[in-house]
């Protein structure tokens, strides 16, 4: 379970947010500009809030009062980017296999062969992430995030950058990663998309968040692109 | 004409000797001063900056002038190092190194520091999330992705290294086989009545060497913008 408490200045934007996850997929739904991505930025490690703290279970990962402030290769969290952020000078082999390595974990066979088949990307493995397309890329980036056997999963906007249909292409698979074992935050500001996807909604507007609960946070008028 | 004497091969050898030593031990240093520049913020960085760049707009005789007034015998610096570990600089070969390699030095940092710049954070960003301490996200993401400019500094610092004159000679003086390398060489033979052919024979050898390494580097930069974002 992951407890956030965190307040942060970032220029005239004053974030302040208390919320806390349970296993699953736990959508931060808010519309663009309200500071979902520096909220999970601050959950990885890759941004320091001002006050409060982090807990993931038993373990501290922040605490601005006791000058707690674990780094995140120590957080052991999977970060699957808006943008994919795939490494140009590597194949997507070595892509999916960089966390393991880094993180030092023994080889799995059996898990990588799953992971890949899961992703549909084992004809990618040779090829260098230039010549993906938007989908696959994305596809992979799920793929090294999950390898690297997170303790917590972090997807931003994982469909943003893609085409209406590229986003029914990859959709499926994030349905698939509900039945993951590793609880998940995604963060998105499409509310179908969330609909189908999560199973906890923290609604997140303008630096705050403004509620806690289920699908009928969720207004009726968001876009179908996805229906 | 095309076949060297004894002693144009010594100053040849000599100056390459020189070159890669002056390179190779920059190295190093260049590529960590141009990542503090490229990616820190600290307390005299401006400082830091003018200090590496200084030797580009000094007139050579003047880095010579200062790197003798530490490095000599009785310098500061030198002094210390002769009397603890046995290092001695004054119109030694090291000496010439040391001023190739200070000469060399900006034009290096400053190739590495633009290709450091050039690597995106945010790659660097989802390396450390992935498990990569510091150390390892430096090693595998920004180190590999700024190869080219790490391969046009070294061809830039190699260069200079090869046709440094006024700071060298300020500095080790001009001694056959020891600090006289090819630009001193052409120096002195175009000041004595029969050295022109031997001069012309320098002149056509550090056209051959400038000429190599450009295309090496050229070749080595292709290879290694294929090996980052190629096909295939």
């Amino acid at each position: 379970m992951l407890t956030v408490d965190v307040e942060k200045q970032l220029g005239a934007f004053a974030l302040r947010v208390k919320f806390e996850t349970r296993d699953g997929v736990t959508a931060l739904f808010g519309p663009s500009g309200s500071g979902k991505t520096s909220i999970i930025n601050m959950v990885a490690g890759l941004l320091t809030p001002d006050r409060g703290r982090i807990m993931f279970g038993p373990t501290l990962w922040f605490d601005a009062a006791g000058g707690v402030s674990a780094p995140p290769h120590r957080r052991g969290i999977g970060y699957v980017f808006q943008d994919g952020r795939l490494f140009p000078h590597m194949t997507v082999a070595h892509n999916l296999d960089y966390g393991r390595r880094m993180y030092r974990l023994p080889r799995e066979p059996d898990e990588q062969a799953r992971i890949v088949a899961m992703l549909d990307i084992a004809h990618l493995l040779e090829r260098r992430p230039g010549n993906l397309s938007g989908g696959e890329r994305q596809r992979v980036a799920i793929g090294r995030a999950l390898l690297m056997r997170p303790r917590l999963l972090l997807l931003d906007e994982p469909l943003a950058s893609l085409d209406a249909a590229r986003k029914r292409e990859i959709l499926p698979y994030l349905l698939r990663l509900r039945d993951e074992t590793v609880p998940m935050i995604y963060v998105s500001h499409h509310a179908a998309e969330v609909k189908r996807i999560a199973t906890a909604i923290v609604r997140i507007d303008n630096g705050s968040v403004t509620g806690i609960g289920g699908a009928e946070l969720l207004s009726t008028a968001d876009d179908d692109a996805l229906a | 004409m095309l076949s060297l004497s004894p002693d144009e091969w010594t100053a040849v050898l000599l100056s390459l000797r020189i070159a890669v030593v002056a390179t190779t031990v920059a190295l190093p240093f260049g590529i960590a001063i141009a990542w503090l520049l490229a990616r820190k913020d600290f307390w005299g960085k401006a400082l830091l900056d003018g200090v590496v760049h200084l030797p580009l707009v000094l007139p050579p005789v003047v880095t010579g002038y200062l790197l003798l007034i530490a490095f000599g015998r009785r310098g500061v610096i030198g002094a210390f190092l002769a009397d603890w570990l046995g290092i001695v600089f004054a119109f030694r070969w090291t000496g010439a190194a040391l001023a190739c390699g200070v000469m060399g030095f900006p034009l290096m940092v400053r190739a590495i520091r633009l290709s450091i710049e050039a690597v995106d954070g945010k790659l660097e960003d989802a390396s450390w999330t992935l498990g990569a301490n510091r150390f390892l996200v430096f090693a595998t993401i920004t180190l590999p992705l700024a190869l080219p400019g790490i391969i046009a500094g070294v061809v830039l610092c190699f260069a200079k290294a090869l046709g440094e004159f006024g700071a060298t000679i300020t500095f080790v003086s001009n001694i056959p086989g020891e600090t006289q390398t090819i630009s001193a060489a052409i120096y002195t033979y175009t000041q004595t009545p029969s050295g022109d052919a031997a001069a012309a024979r320098l002149a056509l050898v550090a056209i051959a060497i400038s000429l190599v390494a450009l295309i090496a580097s050229e070749w080595l930069a292709r290879r290694a913008d294929i090996r980052l974002h190629g096909v295939g």
